[in-house]
């Protein structure tokens, strides 16, 4: 009998991972099929699909352009936090940080792109000029976003390096931030990447939040104070009334989405490996 | 055993399909899909239609133009809710107005330009005018707001407005007219085009070559930037959704659009 249960609990708990995988080979056949036929239009520079044109090219470089936003604000201020939590923070501050930073993390993201809206965007257009709806404000909130996957990545890389490294450094007479600098930094280095890398990954899948901040111009951004959409906001804005070839297109974004993404992941993956 | 592997992963399989598939028409009620701006109105005609015959369900869901006549098309939906008109390729479907709804131009209101000409609106939305000098306001650039493509707002003002003309890559997209008003509101130098049903304190509509958006003019036919609201079915409805569609175009029906800021199309109801 209780043999029987073991096998029968082992077979459930089978046919439930199965589950979760087969959507996951659903959701990509899905997508693949549905884009595949457009997949070869979508190369151009112009998107108007009242005019027949799906060039992705604005999207995928104002993916980029954000992206890179986020990164360029998120990952110093992240990496410094990081540092701060592992190596600087007493003990009870670290009590009120890691919890804070978590909660930052459970934020729905459309509160960000809210929030975004009310306070960065208005601030750009008053003293920066232009709409205000720009890349720069998308960077902004994107890397607020992005902070708790750098910031919770790099301070356990950080932490989980072996104690004598440190405690050899101070012995041989190196301060505590030439430790921090010249040691702890560069031994840690492949988890501080993913933690980048995963960060960035985080941002270029990010809709609800951009999508209310970007002002989703489909040109060709000339500065940081253009309106841009991204891969995502152009999927989610559109979506709702497309069909047809719009539709197909729509889905080969997706599939551009998904294999930028992938490639994205499996790096994060690799850099840790590698290690 | 491996059997059992297999019998496992083909059951997932087959309900994971099933349930992917399952959207299968459930009740016999009349389904209302399409248009967004369309299913507010709907929605309170449905409301009234229950209780008046609160036996009937009517269904009312969004969607947007394109995919509420396609519904319609496939028989998804009963009837498809249009903001535009139909298209050549859909012109074979049964339709019916059931009121008209205007688009305004909107600024803020602090914006000293109050009319402007459909061909400085064209140029305004081509990008070939791009600071409100050139139209008698301050020195700044325009910041042009559209919704985006497929919506029926947006084609209608393509077919009125822009013709052969494209709107400028550069505008910004937002994707209801609730979104535009909120930024035009907060944005001095900002234009753009909301159904005018939905018009408020916060923006300023300005006059078209001289007439502006009100109830009035758009009866009347002075304002010209109008559209009409379409129920669009597969065939000639037939029992319960010919009721709906019957019950919309009673001077009952009429009467409630008009009060919620459409222009009824039956003659003698009372004027918005």
């Amino acid at each position: 009998m209780i043999k029987f249960k073991e096998k029968l609990s082992g077979r459930i708990f089978f046919a439930l991972a199965l589950s979760s995988i087969s959507v996951l080979a659903l959701i990509t056949v899905f997508i693949v099929v549905k884009g595949a036929p457009m997949l070869g239009a979508v190369g151009g520079l112009s998107w108007d699909p009242e005019y027949g044109e799906f060039g992705i090219i604005p999207m995928v470089i104002g993916t980029l352009a954000v992206t890179l936003g986020a990164a360029v604000i998120g990952v110093p201020v992240g990496i410094c936090c990081a540092i701060f939590l592992a190596e600087f923070a007493p003990l009870k501050m670290r009590n009120i940080f890691r919890p804070a930073i978590q909660l930052l993390a459970g934020i729905p993201s459309v509160v960000y792109g809210f929030w975004g809206l009310m306070f960065i965007v208005p601030f750009i257009r008053d003293h920066l000029g232009g709409a205000g709806l720009s890349i720069l404000a998308g960077s902004v909130v994107l890397a607020i976003m992005i902070l708790p996957t750098i910031i919770s990545i790099s301070e356990v890389a950080l932490l989980s390096l072996p104690p004598h490294y440190k405690t050899g450094s101070l012995a041989l007479g190196l301060t505590h931030w030439q430790t921090i600098y010249h040691l702890m930094l560069p031994a840690a280095k492949s988890g501080i990447m993913a933690a980048v890398i995963l960060g960035i990954g985080r941002a270029v899948g990010e809709t609800m939040a951009v999508i209310l901040v970007l002002g989703n111009a489909v040109a060709i951004p000339d500065s940081i104070l253009s309106s841009v959409r991204t891969l995502t906001t152009s999927i989610g804005i559109e979506m709702g009334y497309a069909e047809g070839m719009h539709q197909e297109a729509l889905f080969a974004t997706g599939i551009v989405l998904f294999v930028m993404i992938m490639i994205i992941n499996s790096l994060a993956q690799y850099v840790v490996r590698k290690k | 055993m491996k059997l059992f592997y297999k019998c496992t992963a083909a059951i997932t399989a087959i309900l994971l399909i099933a349930l992917v598939s399952g959207c299968a028409r459930l009740n016999d009620g009349v389904i209302l899909a399409g248009s967004t701006s369309v299913q507010p109105f709907a929605e309170i005609l449905a409301e009234e239609y229950y209780l008046l015959h609160p036996e009937k369900i009517v269904d009312v869901q969004g969607g947007g133009s394109s995919a509420g006549i396609s519904a319609a098309q496939s028989g998804t939906a009963d009837i498809g809710m249009s903001s535009r008109r139909l298209k050549e390729n859909e012109s074979a479907l049964w339709s019916v107005e059931i009121a008209k709804d205007s688009l305004a131009i909107i600024v803020h209101p602090q914006n000293p330009v109050n009319d402007l000409t459909m061909e400085q609106l064209r140029d305004i939305y081509s990008g070939k005018i791009g600071n409100w000098s050139e139209l008698g306001g301050h020195d700044a650039k325009i910041h042009i707001i559209a919704r985006e493509a497929g919506s029926g707002t947006r084609s209608s003002f393509t077919d009125m407005v822009m013709g052969d003309v494209r709107i400028s890559p550069k505008a910004l997209i937002q994707n209801s007219n609730g979104a535009i008003r909120l930024l035009v509101a907060d944005d001095q130098n900002a234009v753009g085009f909301i159904s005018s049903g939905i018009l408020d304190h916060t923006v300023k509509p300005v006059s078209l070559d001289g007439v502006l958006p009100t109830g009035e003019n758009i009866v009347s036919g002075d304002y010209k930037l109008f559209r009409p609201f379409l129920f669009v079915c597969q065939a000639e409805p037939t029992g319960e959704t010919k009721a709906f569609i019957d019950f919309t175009l009673s001077s009952h029906g009429q009467r409630i659009l008009a009060g919620e800021g459409l222009i009824p199309v039956a003659k003698g109801v009372i004027e918005p």
